[in-house]
């Protein structure tokens, strides 16, 4: 059995299912064991007391799509680093320095890309001027 | 058999979560179930052995272009949408393209059918390493050039949030 | 059949027990924390349930499960169960993959002391060979149970603090990720078996030791406190201004789920620091000194040692927690982007010179 490459994988899936079942369980028994006791106002959404006020889902500063959409892309250099990190040492002994400079081209790229966000200000979360309020945050 | 019978349960769950996520009336449910199919995915993948994609598939696909998706419904308060009849335009040049998909594969499959052969499940594993040295060597340029994608998409993503006038 | 049935039953019970080792040591956490954050700020944490307060765990346990179990109108029902269910679960999953020492006798036959280890005819062991990615996808996905609480609420201070949550863990996990890539390039496996057997020996072949590496240690740790959400990084929860964040709206075991979630992942984080720069379950003085130890003991010496090791890391968690002030929000976002990121990159960098520069 123990030739199956596959097979430390099955434990993962298995602790996945375990660990959703404990999840579920406790979820069940809060909700079969704990008492209730209607109330309008318990029922309310926390504003510090008050009546709430308007729809909670109003919208948001567009820094925060941006921060997701430069993410995707930083995450897929990371990714790209990964499998090359697992090579590096055979890289260098079969190909000598190419290894080392086929990344550093990489990541040079890359890394024009931070300059510019960085120039651009888009990760500057203080700037609160005019130019700020009118791209959307209401 | 063993094989065949997670093929056909991880492949019902990615058929099922593709359904839902075009019956669901909320986009967040509908961002959800495209988490399933990308999840199962990943799934089918390890089946055939490719531990590395299969984990790529979920970090990049599900954990971040997903996240991407949760993120702009969550931003834009997108509430449930209304059922249009559908439109004719994708009845036109839907279905012919299902047709067209379905031939290739069909195809592909009967065409190859003498040297197509059974998988055992687990029989061999490619690891990072079968990955990796290929991709940083023969396809070198291809990965160079995906830097300079990356950075153009970096450019057209700081391009698209400003354009506020 | 009847062996493979055998097969999956024991591994379900490996399984469980040790998922409920980890909720035990999560438990005894909260009270750990309690106790020395209380010393920390010269009270005495709680004294009143059992000696030392030792069974309070048990009491809020109790009482979480006795509170009632809250489901505001406006919420989305669904998801609104559903996001600590996720978190839960994600929390508990990285855990499989974790090895905490060699192989030890399991009813008679020869187990591997990792869930999904498993001992190879020739006394060789076998495990996820992308495992360290196992993690680093757990964590990626782990961001939607913390964004699905948070706006299935429809609370603003959930909606808030989820949103601050995610921008925040995903600008993190970037520098969390390119922190790794040093480790993985010293060891050219994502097997963390295989990453812990190559810092074998005293502890100067430590990862953390080598070449530049303290300074990817340090990144990782940041960004796995930012990543777990936890002081100086507690955005999402600062009770100041958002109430409770993202769980404002949750009661009783829910509640709880999520805090659980927390420290598991905290756990997780001490584990992936123990194994990737602090030698795994290995002795700090090992082949340095020599001592014979009865077999049962010899057996569990690596698990102490990486429990130990945790111990240490949990303890940071929470002496950091009694020390340093909560970011500002702009500092957080440029803390992440403009400092750590950088550092990152250039890590990977100087690592790779130094390991041309081993190797060529």
């Amino acid at each position: 059995m123990t030739d199956n490459q596959l097979l430390p994988y099955l434990p993962v899936l298995l602790q996945l299912l375990v660990a959703a079942g404990i999840g579920a369980g406790m979820v069940a028994l809060s909700a079969i064991i704990g008492h209730r006791k209607y109330s309008r106002v318990k029922m309310q959404a926390y504003e510090c007391g008050m009546t709430p006020t308007g729809d909670a889902q109003h919208r948001f500063s567009v820094k925060f799509y941006l921060v997701a959409m430069l993410f995707i892309l930083f995450d897929v250099e990371a990714i790209f680093l990964i499998p090359w990190a697992v090579v590096y040492k055979d890289l260098l002994r079969k190909f000598g320095w190419f290894g080392f400079w086929e990344m550093i081209i990489y990541i040079g790229i890359v890394l024009v890309g931070l300059i510019y966000i960085w120039k651009k200000g888009v990760i500057d979360w203080n700037v609160d001027d005019a130019k700020e309020s009118a791209s959307g945050s209401d | 058999m063993l094989h065949q019978a997670l093929f056909f349960l991880i492949a019902a769950m990615c058929v099922a979560g593709a359904i839902n996520l075009l019956l669901q009336r909320h986009p967040i449910h509908s961002a959800l179930s495209l988490i399933v199919v990308m999840g199962s995915l990943a799934l089918l993948y390890l089946l055939l052995g490719a531990e590395f994609v299969a984990m790529i598939q979920l970090i990049v696909y599900a954990g971040a272009i997903m996240v991407l998706f949760v993120f702009v419904i969550m931003l834009l308060n997108a509430g449930e949408e209304e059922h249009t009849r559908g439109s004719r335009m994708a009845l036109w040049f839907g279905a012919p393209a299902v047709a067209a998909i379905v031939g290739m594969v069909v195809y592909v499959l009967t065409s190859n059918s003498t040297t197509l052969r059974e998988v055992h499940l687990g029989a061999w594993a490619s690891t990072t390493h079968d990955v990796a040295m290929p991709l940083f060597r023969e396809y070198l340029l291809p990965f160079e050039v995906t830097s300079i994608l990356i950075l153009i998409a970096i450019l057209g993503a700081v391009v698209l949030a400003r354009r506020e006038h | 059949m009847i062996e493979t049935l055998k097969f999956v039953a024991f591994l379900l019970l490996k399984i469980v027990v040790i998922t409920h080792v980890l909720l035990g040591a999560v438990a005894y956490t909260v009270w750990l924390e309690r106790k020395l954050i209380g010393r920390m700020q010269n009270r005495w944490g709680p004294t009143r349930v059992g000696p030392f307060g030792l069974l309070q765990p048990i009491a809020d346990g109790v009482k979480f499960i006795l509170k009632e179990d809250m489901l505001p109108p406006g919420v989305n029902k669904p998801l609104f169960v559903l996001a600590p269910l996720l978190a839960v679960a994600l929390g508990l999953t990285s855990l499989a993959v974790i090895p905490f020492g060699e192989t030890v006798s399991q009813l008679g036959k020869l187990g591997a002391l990792q869930i999904s280890g498993f001992v190879r005819a020739d006394g060789s062991i076998m495990d996820p060979g992308v495992g360290l990615l196992i993690i680093l996808a757990v964590t990626s996905i782990g961001v939607y149970g913390i964004a699905l609480a948070g706006w299935s609420s429809n609370s603003k201070y959930s909606l808030l603090g989820s949103l601050r949550a995610s921008a925040q863990m995903v600008s993190y996990e970037l520098s969390l990720g390119l922190s790794l890539v040093g480790v993985i390039m010293l060891s050219g496996s994502l097997s963390l078996r295989q990453i812990v057997d190559a810092q074998a020996g005293p502890f100067w072949h430590w990862n953390v030791f080598v070449g530049l590496q303290f300074i990817a240690f340090f990144i990782y740790l940041t960004a796995a406190y930012a990543e777990t959400n936890r002081i100086p990084f507690d955005l999402p929860e600062a009770e100041t201004e958002l109430v409770a964040g993202y769980h404002t709206e949750y009661s009783a075991m829910k509640f709880a789920m999520f805090f659980m979630a927390e420290y598991a992942n905290m756990f997780t984080a001490s584990c992936v620091a123990t194994l990737l720069f602090f030698g795994g379950w290995h002795s700090p003085l090992e082949g340095l000194v020599k001592y014979s130890l009865p077999p049962l003991l010899a057996a569990l010496e690596p698990v102490f040692w990486f429990a130990a090791k945790i111990f240490v890391f949990i303890f940071v968690y929470i002496w950091i927690r009694g020390t340093l002030p909560r970011f500002r929000y702009d500092q957080l976002m440029a803390f992440g982007w403009k400092v750590l990121l950088p550092l990152a990159i250039a890590n990977i960098v100087v690592t790779s010179l130094y390991v041309a520069w081993r190797t060529v």
